[in-house]
């Protein structure tokens, strides 16, 4: 059955709408002429001066009905979204966006300029929009990257959205229709990520794992090793803690000081961990620990043997840290959003922190496949609006294992 | 504090040309000899009140040049410049951008396809500016000459085509007192004023066809069309000297007192003047 009221356009309203009862003037002339709306968005200004944006879906029974709202509303400044180019206002200061900026969202995003639409760039939620006028591009730009003087996206006029389809029933990922239970088939879904995952490597797309450190507490370093060494794996981000552990257990055999081949702990076990990054410190990084032999297994290992880029990002509580680590978060997160550009599978493994990092960059069209033991973290990347994630929730050796068996590495 | 300062233009070719107002009848032309006179008179009023008036030079051909508010809205140093609906009148844009450039002035145009008349659309009061709409200005037009100026702008929409423009039935006197005739302004309108401002000095029917509203502050002296002897009876009570003069001639176009002239310096009310910035 069609609905009711099938007819509908977006409008936005701006300005000091709300003192000057503009938008209840728009949104009681909408109802009068028999059409009904929806405030989609409305952002009031927190001061005297500052504009208030409203964005309305307007719907109407019939186009002609439609039609004649639309017209008379605009008399009153509500203008259709996509009838007129983006409103653009030069940044007046640094590393802050104009008042009223348009906050982008990871879906796929095109504004009108100079009449003609064009692809955002480098999509990815919580950014603004600037211009190139030289290029007569535009593309997502973070706050803190803003120019004096560059031109940004203002309103929601002349930016149209164009929302991921669900997963179809004929989608590699159609197991996935609830975003997250204990009680999916394991399976299935880890055979449709080794799909994904062939296919990928077969198509010369980039995949990226995201981990943590249980990867190595739990005993799954080698089954994380084989991928790596079969060219699954393009690019690893983890923090200090996986590298350290990883570089423990190549070093000493052990993981925090337990023995991973036993489970027994070792006396003086819990200095590993810090001689390890002390080790590597000495040697200037991981890369030259690889080339002089002091560095001959494990996870990092490998990366560095198949070119396996890896951006490990600091935090407050890192022991050492290693020098590779990058311990200013904004150039981490710069370092991170410029490796996630070509990513077209995303595998998060058994880290909350990072996992919710990388979920804010990436587009709504990367796949993500979120594994940890922890339910909580696949709601929390659902609830910071990365809803193309699919999660599985279980221990990560048994999933890694299965994985590596499911493309015949074991 | 400097002298008022206003601009005006000599009406050696003002007439009644065209009719873009109900107020213009071809059959009813202004007396040419009489509207010099009445446009003298004018000019000394102010004079005598201590004003400084500048000229703009009348051009042939151009016969509502003479009603200088609509060149431009003038905010510290800044002209935006006004972008007329009609074509009778978008001649008048050069001169009034050459003017004012020449003046020293930072002439600023909204985007095409836009119209905006001016301070007779757009009228401070206090920090806020209040802009009539639907008649000659677009609403558009507003909201972007508040992000430009970064003011609070209000909207008010005009309903009567006898009251065109803002000017027409609105004057601010001071930051919370102006002189209105309502009815002009539709319902919402009507309310946001007086949410904005707690003292409305209300013009009737009969006194806002006289151009009542139409009027110049100076100081605390209201100038305005003579024939308004109610309006200017409760001006007297709120603590206002009122100087009245014949301005029919100009009223056959559609124009007063306030519409003959463009406040350079900023019109008494505007909260601007008061602070830097």
């Amino acid at each position: 059955m069609a609905d009711r009221e099938q007819f509908q356009e977006d409008v936005e309203v701006s300005g000091h709408i709300i003192d000057s009862l503009i938008l209840p003037k728009i949104l009681d002339f909408i109802t009068a002429a028999g059409g009904s709306f929806e405030i989609c968005k409305i952002s009031v200004g927190q001061t005297r001066r500052d504009p208030s944006h409203a964005l309305l879906r307007v719907k109407a029974e019939s186009a002609e009905r439609l039609s004649e709202i639309l017209k008379t509303i605009a008399d009153h400044g509500a203008l259709a979204v996509t009838d007129s180019d983006c409103r653009l206002v030069e940044a007046d200061i640094e590393r802050a966006f104009p008042e009223g900026f348009y906050s982008t969202t990871n879906q796929r995003t095109q504004v009108r300029y100079q009449g003609a639409w064009i692809d955002v760039e480098n999509q990815e939620m919580d950014c603004g929009i600037a211009i190139d006028p030289q290029r007569r591009s535009a593309s997502c730009i973070p706050m803190l990257e803003v120019v004096k003087g560059q031109p940004i996206v203002v309103g929601h006029a002349g930016v149209r959205v164009f929302p991921e389809q669900r997963a179809t029933a004929h989608d590699s990922f159609e197991f996935m229709n609830s975003p997250v239970s204990t009680e999916k088939p394991k399976g299935v879904a880890i055979r449709q990520i080794a799909n994904q995952l062939r296919r990928a490597r077969e198509d010369g797309a980039k995949t990226l794992l995201v981990g943590g450190p249980a990867i190595v507490h739990s005993g799954s370093g080698e089954h994380l090793c084989r991928l790596i060494r079969a060219g699954f794996i393009s690019r690893l981000f983890a923090g200090n803690a996986l590298a350290t552990h990883d570089i423990e257990q190549a070093l000493f055999g052990t993981s925090l000081g337990v023995r991973l081949d036993c489970g027994d702990i070792v006396e003086a076990g819990h200095e590993h961990h810090l001689r390890a990054i002390n080790r590597i410190r000495r040697c200037g990084g991981i890369c030259q620990a690889v080339e002089s032999g002091i560095l001959q297994s494990g996870i990092m290992y490998e990366c560095v043997k198949h070119g396996v880029d890896f951006v490990l990002a600091g935090s407050i509580r890192d022991d050492g840290p290693l020098p590779d680590v990058i311990t200013d978060v904004i150039e981490a997160q710069q370092r991170m959003r410029e490796r996630v550009r070509d990513i077209s599978f995303c595998l998060m493994i058994a880290t909350t922190l990072h996992s919710i990092a990388v979920g804010n960059l990436l587009p709504a069209w990367v796949k993500v496949v979120c594994v940890d033991i922890n339910p909580s973290t696949v709601i929390k990347l659902n609830d910071r609006g990365s809803f193309q994630t699919v999660g599985l929730v279980t221990d990560v050796e048994p999933f890694l294992r299965s994985l590596v068996g499911e493309l015949g590495l074991d | 504090m400097a002298n008022p300062h206003i601009l005006m233009c000599p009406p050696d070719y003002y007439g009644i040309e065209y009719e873009i107002n109900p107020w213009m009848s071809r059959a009813r032309q202004a007396d040419h000899q009489q509207a010099v006179r009445q446009w003298s008179d004018l000019k000394e009023l102010f004079q005598s009140l201590g004003a400084k008036t500048s000229l703009l030079t009348p051009v042939a051909g151009l016969p509502d040049l003479v009603f200088t508010a609509n060149a431009a809205l003038i905010f510290r140093r800044r002209a935006i410049l006004s972008r007329f609906l009609h074509p009778q009148r978008q001649g008048e844009e050069p001169h009034n951008a050459r003017w004012l450039e020449e003046h020293g002035f930072d002439v600023e145009r909204l985007d095409e396809a836009m119209y905006f008349e001016g301070a007779g659309d757009a009228l401070f009061c206090g920090d806020t500016l209040f802009a009539g709409y639907r008649k000659r200005s677009d609403v558009r037009a507003h909201q972007q000459v508040a992000r430009r100026i970064d003011c609070r702008v209000i909207p008010l929409e005009l309903v009567d085509p006898y009251y065109y423009h803002l000017d027409t039935c609105f004057c601010p006197l001071s930051d919370d007192t102006a002189i209105a005739h309502l009815p002009a302004f539709d319902e919402y309108g009507q309310r946001a004023l007086a949410e904005h401002l707690p003292h409305l000095i209300p013009v009737d029917a009969d006194e806002a066809r006289s151009f009542a509203c139409n009027a110049v502050v100076i100081g605390t002296t209201v100038v305005l069309n003579s024939g308004c002897p109610k309006l200017e009876s409760s001006l007297r009570k709120s603590g206002y000297a009122t100087r009245s003069t014949p301005l029919s001639e100009f009223v056959k176009a559609g124009g007063s007192a306030k519409c003959l002239t463009l406040r350079l310096d900023g019109e008494e009310a505007a909260g601007w003047k008061r602070h830097r910035g």
